[in-house]
């Protein structure tokens, strides 16, 4: 009943190829951008919208990049942390370099740095596939750490040996550093993920895409059908690359302010991929879903015993915590292994015939 | 269908919960003290100790007193698990609360929170840890290094070894956690080795392989350092101690910095551990009054944490104590100086530049020989306090030294130079001037 499409007729191709046909999904959409662009910053506290939203973005914007190489390229990365890191470190320097300049222009530049890496690590995806690929992506992991220790120069040789966020303008205010507002850092990075999603769902639609979703399939197929596997892969690597350097800059400069290498360390490049597959791999609004479920499930957690007013230690709930997560995601995958974007389709196609179910 | 309607609600019900814990305003007679504990994690050996002494000794004064000048403190702990990530988020969720002060017991999370305190006014007590040269009053207004900083720890230790067997033409090594914290102190040793004519041989050992130093130990054996310092924490103590009983390193001149000398780390090591010294400020054992109150006021009543009694008069037990020692002294001269009952944060910072807890003061309060006499100040934001040294002799610690005052004259200029440093990129920063 409620996602019945009875009576809209589409007469031309580009109506038929929208992204969202249906019009009840474009209600929804907007109803969404009117909740995050106008309601969360008029109504949201500091807290709220500094420890909530943009990480939650942020980690999306990850998320969508470690899913365009595996989800939708078939390429098993363990390196997606590292990869953040080289946006983060890049986005460092190119602002040492150009105090001047519109932060947010070096945040976009500082992911084409991590495209390069991302490519040369990619390049042995030409000739291995699968665990021993995710093997070469963790040698990625490991040499950039490395990297980001052992040279000092990448962070200005400060004694700490962390990249800290230095206050930066553009447009008039203040959007980095610790005088910024959380509001506008929020603004800021939601304007960057959602054009960033709507740019790699265009990308995904389009024929690039499909020469990834071909080579995913089927590489030989694949190939006998005239896709490069150089280019497909290469660009695969090279796109994933450039999100998740994107999303690392804005990791550090819109919401910790100062990073060590713990930052981007392996435990990182797994909780992307355990969002990518818990959101659905090869499902765009499922990297929104597997951030949410991964990074704001624990935090409701963690503030529940106090809503409730219940006196619980705070690492009693840490322990519960880690208990309830790790159980809700065997739960979940139990119900569906395709994620919980599937979920949602799911439940569409039920409310569709809802409540009279034919079949 | 119906469970679909029943996991909406579920998840409603879950997303309500995060709206409702917004700040709430605290009754009148109460001040709020965060405590950033890490009693999971890899780091909850230490952790644990740290965030009891930290609570029972406000506890104590809470029954004992009514709090600090007829004001109850709360203090309400928020698990960190020692992740930089999770820090800024247990600041962002108490900082609402009227958080007075914020001790993040972690080089990360403090080098984050820095830049923070100006803005929100809630000073920053890196108590002996954090940026070094945040000593400098004059340019970090916010944040406080009390005792004393890694700089004037390892001038402390320095000296120590120059007065028992010298230093001039030995060897020094340094084995130390490869972050942010174990690299802090390399470029003061770096500048004094050059002063004073010695030489270093630096071994970093990488958080993955914290138990396991067997290569850099046998580097050690190759380079035959003269005397060893350590800059460790958590399970790399107790690693480092055994392998270097197992290559038969002396361990009277194993010498470790005061995050490398608890009971935790040394207790599993045992009898192989003796002769290990460690840098420590805040006194050992029970045999203080004030310790002794603690006991019966807060830890008979089952009003702490800790697993057992013994634990009482922990290395760190002591520490996460002074801890509350000095907030406790800064919120009276706070007080004294507004005439308010209830202060702010930024009250408090003027109260962390006044305070004076001298001998007598000291006496006072219970902890006679506790710790060196430190004295707030404007200009100077470590205190200058001393360090003195322990040894571990297979059972427990014993204090071998005296206090040791850091070389102040070395030191400091080096500390200026570093806060200009790292000012000079941030051309918004405000500084203060010291009358």
């Amino acid at each position: 009943m409620f996602y019945r499409e009875v009576g809209q007729f589409k007469t031309n191709y580009t109506a038929d190829s929208q992204v969202f046909p249906i019009l009840q999904d474009k209600v929804g959409i907007i109803a969404m951008l009117v909740i995050a662009y106008v309601i969360i910053p008029m109504a949201g506290n500091d807290f709220f919208i500094t420890t909530v939203m943009i990480p939650f973005l942020v980690f999306t914007l990850a998320t969508i990049g470690l899913n365009i190489l595996v989800g939708y390229t078939g390429q098993l990365s363990l390196g997606t942390g590292a990869f953040m890191g080289v946006g983060a470190y890049s986005c460092y320097k190119l602002t040492t370099f150009f105090p001047d300049v519109n932060i947010i222009i070096l945040v976009l530049l500082s992911g084409f740095f991590a495209a390069g890496v991302g490519i040369i690590f990619g390049l042995p995806s030409l000739r291995i596939k699968g665990f021993y690929l995710a093997v070469t992506t963790l040698a990625a992991q490991f040499f950039l750490e490395w990297a980001f220790i052992r040279i000092p120069w990448l962070y200005n040789y400060n004694d700490s040996g962390a990249i800290e966020v230095p206050q930066r303008e553009g447009f008039g205010v203040i959007l980095t550093g610790a005088a910024a507002q959380p509001v506008t850092r929020y603004l800021v990075v939601l304007s960057i993920v959602l054009v960033m999603t709507w740019i790699a769902s265009n990308i995904i639609r389009g024929r690039i895409g499909r020469s990834w979703m071909m080579i995913r399939d089927m590489d030989i197929a694949a190939e006998l059908m005239g896709v490069r596997p150089l280019y497909a892969k290469l660009s695969a690597f090279a796109v994933s690359s450039f999100y998740c350097g994107v999303a690392g800059a804005m990791f550090v400069f819109f919401w910790l302010g100062a990073a060590e290498v713990e930052s981007f360390d392996i435990n990182h490049s797994f909780l992307f991929l355990f969002m990518a597959i818990i959101g659905g791999l090869g499902s765009l609004i499922g990297c929104y879903m597997g951030a949410a479920f991964i990074w704001i499930l624990p935090i409701i957690i963690r503030a529940l015993p106090e809503a409730l007013g219940l006196d619980v230690n705070a690492a009693t709930v840490e322990h519960i915590n880690f208990m309830m997560i790790g159980g809700m995601i065997i739960f979940f995958l139990i119900v569906e292994p395709h994620g919980l974007a599937r979920l949602w389709q799911i439940a569409k196609e039920k409310l569709r015939t809802w409540p009279f179910p034919y079949s | 269908m119906k469970k679909l309607l029943m996991t909406g609600v579920a998840f409603a019900t879950l997303a309500g919960a995060t709206f409702t814990t917004a700040p709430v305003a605290l009754a009148e007679d109460t001040m709020f003290v965060p405590s950033l504990s890490y009693r999971t994690g890899p780091f909850a050996s230490g952790g644990t100790p740290l965030a009891n002494g930290f609570a029972d000794y406000f506890n104590m004064l809470n029954a004992r007193d009514g709090g600090i000048g007829g004001v109850k403190i709360v203090v309400e702990e928020c698990e960190t698990g020692y992740n930089a990530q999770k820090g800024v988020e247990c600041y962002e969720s108490t900082k609402g609360k009227g958080a007075l002060v914020y001790n993040p017991y972690s080089t990360g999370i403090t080098l984050q929170l820095i830049p923070k305190a100006p803005v929100d006014k809630i000073p920053v007590l890196s108590m002996g840890y954090g940026l070094s040269a945040a000593a400098i009053g004059e340019k970090f207004p916010w944040t406080f290094t009390y005792p004393t900083s890694y700089w004037s720890q390892l001038s402390s230790i320095l000296k120590y070894i120059d007065a028992n067997g010298g230093l001039k033409g030995k060897k020094v090594g340094f084995i130390y956690l490869d972050v942010g914290y174990g690299k802090e102190p390399i470029p003061l040793l770096e500048q004094l080795a050059k002063d004073q004519g010695f030489e270093v041989a630096k071994f970093p050992v990488g958080v993955k392989e914290m138990q396991n130093q067997g290569s850099q130990w046998l580097n050690v054996r190759k380079e035959r350092p003269d005397y060893m310092i350590m800059w460790g924490w958590g399970a790399m103590n107790a690693t480092a101690v055994k392998e270097a009983a197992k290559i038969k390193y002396p361990l009277d001149q194993f010498i470790g910095n005061w995050w490398a000398g608890a009971h935790a780390d040394l207790r599993s090591v045992g009898e192989a551990g003796k002769g290990y010294k460690a840098a420590n400020f805040s006194g050992v054992g029970t045999d203080f009054p004030a310790l002794q109150d603690v006991i019966k006021h807060v830890v008979d009543k089952g009003g702490s944490q800790v697993a057992s009694k013994d634990l009482v008069g922990d290395v760190l037990y002591n520490r996460g104590l002074f801890n509350s020692v000095l907030i406790a002294e800064g919120i009276r001269a706070a007080q004294e100086k507004t005439g308010k009952k209830v202060i702010t944060g930024a009250d408090l910072r003027d109260g962390f530049e006044l305070f004076d807890l001298s001998e007598a003061r000291l006496k006072e309060l219970g902890l006679e020989g506790f710790t060196a006499p430190i004295k707030g100040s404007c200009k100077d934001h470590e205190g200058a306090g001393s360090v003195f040294i322990q040894q571990w002799d297979g059972k427990d610690w014993v204090k071998i030294s005296d206090p040791i005052a850091p070389d102040t004259a070395v030191v400091r200029p080096l500390l200026e130079a570093a806060a200009e440093k790292y000012l000079s990129d941030k051309p918004e920063w405000k500084t203060q001037t010291c009358s």
